[in-house]
């Protein structure tokens, strides 16, 4: 009788004002079934991370349009860390240039995906990343 | 892969981690949560339940939030569930309300959950007073749970909490249409919100009016009215007032505990009724055999009838009802 | 308006033509347009109902369908001006010379998001984001910076900034003072369309109320002192940009605009005292035909709506000047070069539909800040449709089209019941309060981005013409130098130490007495500026005597 949902909180960083890609990714995650807490706009790496805590989410996703995705993808995933969240997914997407992309994902931050990435991609990426992640931790739940 | 064991041990330790990971399970239905629950329901009860309900966009979060102000600022600690609907279409959901209470969101004595209501029609979720459980056996003192936006039916939060708040606010007929819906029947606090806004008045008054006009018992609660604006922080207190007043009069005569023994027995009503559920239909052994009856002629009731019969006297020993 | 061929052959030939058309084999394609208007095969005389006495006149006559000067383009071309900056004061101020130096007479302020949202760049929230996409002014003094050796009585300065305009305004207003320069000399624009913040763009500093309080006031203090200053810039790109179709783009911002003639007529002003120093900014976007219909529709209603509900008598009043910027949003990351051909289209259809200025996106868009190469490029398909197109010899060409005119008539009664709907909800602030622009906005900008994956509207280098290689690597990035926040860091403490704290603490009470009472706002934060009281100081104290401003979930 298990209901396991694939559980996301989608956040805003940082001063950033554009949500019109968040809150489009946050709609089509829902419709892809996952239950999706959005933060609304301007947070802080720290509340992020207290929010990812409390909601006990599998997935934090940060879209950052606003150039500052050098600073807020690792202390997000510091803050994370900080409270033994180390093994939460970390996803993202915005105005992040490749070389900078290319560059926090070898560094393990997170995994980027830029403008003109279909929605449906996204969704189906972190459901399968899922699936995975789940099948491992096996019959358990 | 945590044990029970081990997350009964943090959340003891403090941990808040161990708090959300306790209601995911319960959410998930892993059976890891009965035998977590199982030691630390001694801890359980200490916490006041007050269920926040009302239509869509009355103010519900913004309330919650409020109120919470009022008990951080009295040093209670607060535990708030709230509980948005999901999809019927997709199964996933959008949980929101956290915006509203945002400023919340750094202060380590208060802890907010959002909840989906996954299959539940109620206007909570199944899971919802497990996670007030979870919650009061972590310790925090008071809990809040906002429901659902709710139209004519969902009252599952009256027993859920020792307090229900119905909360009301002026225009689109809302409080009219609630009232003859049967908000006013489980509600303990009225809250009319958006006094600022044209109508108010109106509304406070018919609620009123309502409330004086409605029969009840000798004895029986008699909800007050209350206004307040709660997006500008006004009568708030007048609210928690009457929540107080609500309690004192719970606390009389063993009403609390006759109160929370009923919940309690709801819950168990509700488990055991799913647990048949699934172990009824599960295997889809009866599915077929009522299919067949149909089939045959048979009309609703004597279909049912002969299944009841066919199971009543198994009932008790599922294993051999799902072989049927 | 009937042609003089006999009518029954006309009707003869339309029926022809029905029924050619109903055999003929069509593409598999979607004709909608991006506001979801079913588009017939073609337009004719039967699909207009028009008078063109009343809905037309001439250019230059009510109500400015036809464009807002009789000689149009003629008369003068369109501003070509390109939003930018970034960096600190210093740097931007240098390249503010050097543009003036090369003939250039409008500069154009870009600020950073610390700035736009009332932070001091040494504020822990603006870490990572100083000086990152504009220019960073945290007081008084970088605002002096800014505009060293420039002569402030004759520059015309745009600044785009919402929230804090009020303060950044009086910024410049004690910078022009401390050059010697009489408020009254001053010319420009502040963005100042605070309703559209809270809509689309998402940078405010207090709840509306309080808000458009500071912007009434500002209205009131340069009707008085400063009349050469625009005071709101009242904006559709936003809202556009966030999502919304066309027509929602109209409506909502034509409703703000006629919101902030509420608020000034009720703040005790005369109508015609400042309904001229009100402009428009719109967006122009890819469906060309129906971004024309828009801009003469915008003008059409705003001139009936100011002459016959407001009263005002001043044509001035009257005409919908607007900048005009082409549509980021359509721009895409893939193949960018493919970007410079869409922006042409888009300010091709600014220039029909007869806008006084223009801003054209550069094709790295979707990468960074443009690039100085980029940014020419942009610059230069402005130049091209000027001198070598005849695009700008004639006044309102596609007027009279059936097709156009088709467009901007059903735009405008869309608009109005759209200006219904906002009144049945209480207005405009309730409708933000409540989150239903913001809803609408969403909804709109999901079902394009529901279609643009489900191939019904198609998007080269996205669902067709796709390319295997990524051929984005290929272009150059803009890269701002990360020492910025330092440097504007170490310069602000520096201030701190130097100014008169006396001084600063008597000016924020006074802001802080101001906002309790009625004194005009913009007035104290003129006072403050010159106690050097910073941006992030003043803002505070508006944040704790009006409150914040929490986002309605819309989700
Ligand atoms: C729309 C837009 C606006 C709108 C925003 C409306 C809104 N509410 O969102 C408006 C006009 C208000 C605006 C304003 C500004 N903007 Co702007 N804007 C854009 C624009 C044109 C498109 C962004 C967009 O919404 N695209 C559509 C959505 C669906 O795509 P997306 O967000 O990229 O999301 C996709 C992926 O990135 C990814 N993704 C995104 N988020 C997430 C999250 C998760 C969890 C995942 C998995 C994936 C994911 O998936 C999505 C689907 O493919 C971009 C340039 C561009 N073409 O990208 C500039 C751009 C982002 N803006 C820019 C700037 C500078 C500004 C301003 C600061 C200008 C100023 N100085 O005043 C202001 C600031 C406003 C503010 N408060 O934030 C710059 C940023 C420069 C930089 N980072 O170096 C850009 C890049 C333009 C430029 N080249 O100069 N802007
Ligand atoms: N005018 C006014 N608006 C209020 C007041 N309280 C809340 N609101 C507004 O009402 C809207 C809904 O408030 P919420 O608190 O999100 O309402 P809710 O009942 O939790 O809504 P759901 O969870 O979606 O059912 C928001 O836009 C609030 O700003 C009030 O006292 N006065
Ligand atoms: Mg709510």
């Amino acid at each position: 009788m298990t209901d396991r949902k694939i559980r996301v909180l989608v956040g805003k960083p940082g001063l950033d004002g554009h949500d019109r890609g968040a809150k489009t990714v946050a709609t089509v995650l829902r419709d892809h079934g996952m239950e999706v807490i959005y933060t609304g706009l301007h947070q802080t790496p720290e509340m992020i991370a207290e929010v990812a805590a409390q909601e006990d989410v599998d997935v934090v996703g940060l879209s950052i349009l606003s150039g500052a995705h050098m600073e807020l993808f690792p202390r997000v995933r510091a803050e994370l860390e900080q409270r033994g969240l180390g093994e939460v997914m970390l996803v993202g997407g915005g105005i992040i240039p490749p070389e900078d992309a290319a560059a926090l994902e070898a560094q393990g931050y997170a995994r980027l995906f830029g403008p003109g990435t279909p929605t449906e991609e996204i969704a189906e990426w972190i459901k399968a990343r899922m699936g995975e992640r789940l099948a491992a931790e096996g019959g358990g739940a | 892969m945590s044990s029970a064991a081990d997350i009964v041990e943090r959340l003891r330790a403090g941990e808040r981690v161990a708090v959300a990971r306790l209601i995911s399970w319960a959410e998930n239905g892993d059976a890891r949560f009965a035998e977590a629950l199982g030691s630390v329901f001694e801890d359980v009860g200490r916490g006041r339940r007050t269920g926040i309900t009302g239509p869509p966009g009355a103010g519900k979060s913004t309330l919650t939030n409020e109120l919470t102000g009022l008990q951080r600022a009295a040093g209670r600690t607060v535990g708030i569930l709230a509980v948005d609907p999901s999809s019927p279409f997709s199964g996933g959901a959008l949980l929101g309300d956290r915006i509203r209470m945002e400023e919340r969101t750094s202060d380590p004595g208060v802890f907010i959950r959002s909840m989906a209501s996954r299959g539940s029609h109620g206007g909570l979720a199944r899971a919802a007073i497990d996670a007030c459980d979870v919650m009061d056996a972590f310790g925090y003192e008071e809990l809040l749970v906002e429901t659902v936006g709710v139209g004519q039916a969902e009252f599952d939060v009256m027993e859920a909490v020792d307090t229900v708040v119905v909360v009301l606010c002026p225009g689109a007929g809302d409080g009219i249409q609630a009232m003859k819906a049967g908000l006013l029947e489980v509600a303990d606090v009225l809250v009319v919100n958006k006094a600022d806004v044209a109508g108010a008045e109106r509304l406070l008054t018919d609620l009123e009016d309502a409330v004086a006009l409605r029969r009840r018992a000798e004895g029986a609660w008699e909800p007050p009215v209350v206004a307040c604006s709660a997006g500008r922080g006004e009568g708030v207190e007048g609210v928690w007032e009457a929540v107080e007043h609500h309690r004192r009069w719970l606390a009389e005569d063993g009403r609390l505990r006759a109160r929370r023994a009923r919940l309690r027995i709801a819950q168990v009503r509700g488990a055991v009724a799913e647990g048949l559920a699934a172990r009824l239909w599960g295997s889809g052994g009866l599915t077929e055999r009522a299919r067949s009856l149909l089939e045959e002629g048979g009309t609703p009731y004597d279909v049912a009838a002969d299944l009841l019969s066919a199971v009543s006297a198994r009932v008790v020993e599922p294993e051999e009802v799902s072989g049927s | 308006m009937s042609p003089h061929t006999d009518s029954v052959t006309s009707v003869d030939a339309r029926a022809l033509w029905t029924e050619a058309m109903a055999a003929a084999r069509l593409r598999e394609a979607s004709f909608t347009t991006l506001s979801g208007d079913e588009l017939r095969a073609v337009y004719g005389p039967e699909d207009v109902d028009l008078d063109s006495e009343r809905d037309l006149g001439w250019p230059g006559q009510f109500p400015f369908t036809r464009g807002v000067h009789p000689s149009m383009y003629r008369g003068r071309l369109w501003t070509m001006r390109q939003f930018a900056g970034f960096g600190t004061a210093r740097q931007t101020n240098e390249r503010f010379k050097f543009l003036l130096e090369h003939g250039q007479t409008g500069l154009s302020v870009a600020f950073d998001f610390p700035t736009l949202m009332g932070y001091d760049s040494d504020d822990a929230i603006a870490a990572g984001e100083v000086g990152q996409v504009g220019v960073a002014i945290s007081s008084l003094a970088d605002m002096e910076t800014l505009m060293d050796g420039i002569p402030m009585g004759e520059v015309s300065t745009s600044m785009t900034i919402n929230g804090p305009a009020s303060i950044l305004l009086a910024f410049y207003i004690a910078a022009a003072q401390n050059q010697g320069v009489d408020p009254a000399a001053i010319r420009g624009t502040v963005q100042n369309d605070i309703l559209k913040e809270y809509q689309a763009q998402h940078a405010w500093l207090v709840a509306p109320e309080p808000a458009l309080r500071m912007v009434t006031d500002m209205m009131a203090w340069c009707s008085e002192h400063a009349p050469q200053w625009n005071t709101i810039s009242i904006s559709g790109y936003h809202i556009r940009e966030a999502g919304s179709t066309a027509a929602q783009e109209l409506a909502f911002t034509l409703a703000n605009g006629m919101e902030y003639v509420r608020r000034g007529v009720a703040a005790g002003l005369d109508v015609d005292a400042f309904a001229p120093r009100l402009s428009f900014f719109f967006d122009s976007h890819l469906d060309f035909f129906e971004e024309i219909a828009k801009f003469r529709a915008a003008r059409r209603i705003w001139a009936r709506k100011m002459r016959e509900e407001f009263g005002a008598r001043d044509p001035r009043s009257w005409m919908c000047r607007f900048h005009t910027q082409t549509a980021g949003v359509s721009l895409t990351a893939q193949q960018p070069e493919n970007n410079i051909v869409r922006t042409a289209f888009e300010a091709l259809a600014a220039v029909l539909g007869g806008t006084q200025s223009l801003h054209t996106n550069s094709m790295d868009e979707t990468l960074a800040l443009p690039t100085e190469k980029s940014v020419k490029i942009a610059l230069r398909t402005q130049q091209i449709i000027a001198e070598e197109t005849e695009a700008a010899h004639v006044a309102d060409p596609l007027g009279g089209s059936y097709f156009v005119e088709a467009q901007t008539a059903r735009l405008e009664a869309e608009a109005e019941a759209a200006f219904a709907e906002i009144e049945r909800r209480g207005g405009v602030v309730p409708c933000i309060e409540a989150g239903w622009f913001q809803r609408e906005i969403h909804r709109s900008a999901y079902a394009y981005q529901r279609a643009v994956e489900a191939g019904e509207k198609r998007v080269v280098g996205i669902n067709c013409y796709t390319e295997e290689e990524d051929s984005q690597a290929s272009i150059e990035l803009h890269r701002i130098d990360s020492s910025v926040g330092e440097e504007q860091t170490s310069a602000l403490g520096a201030l701190r130490e130097r100014r008169d704290d006396a001084a600063v603490r008597r000016e924020l009470d006074a802001v802080r007495e101001a906002c309790r009472g009625s004194e005009n706002l913009l007035e104290r934060f003129v006072a403050a500026a010159h106690a050097y009281c910073t941006l992030g100081e003043i803002a505070a104290v508006l944040r704790e005597e009006f409150g914040h401003f929490k986002e309605p979930q819309i989700l």
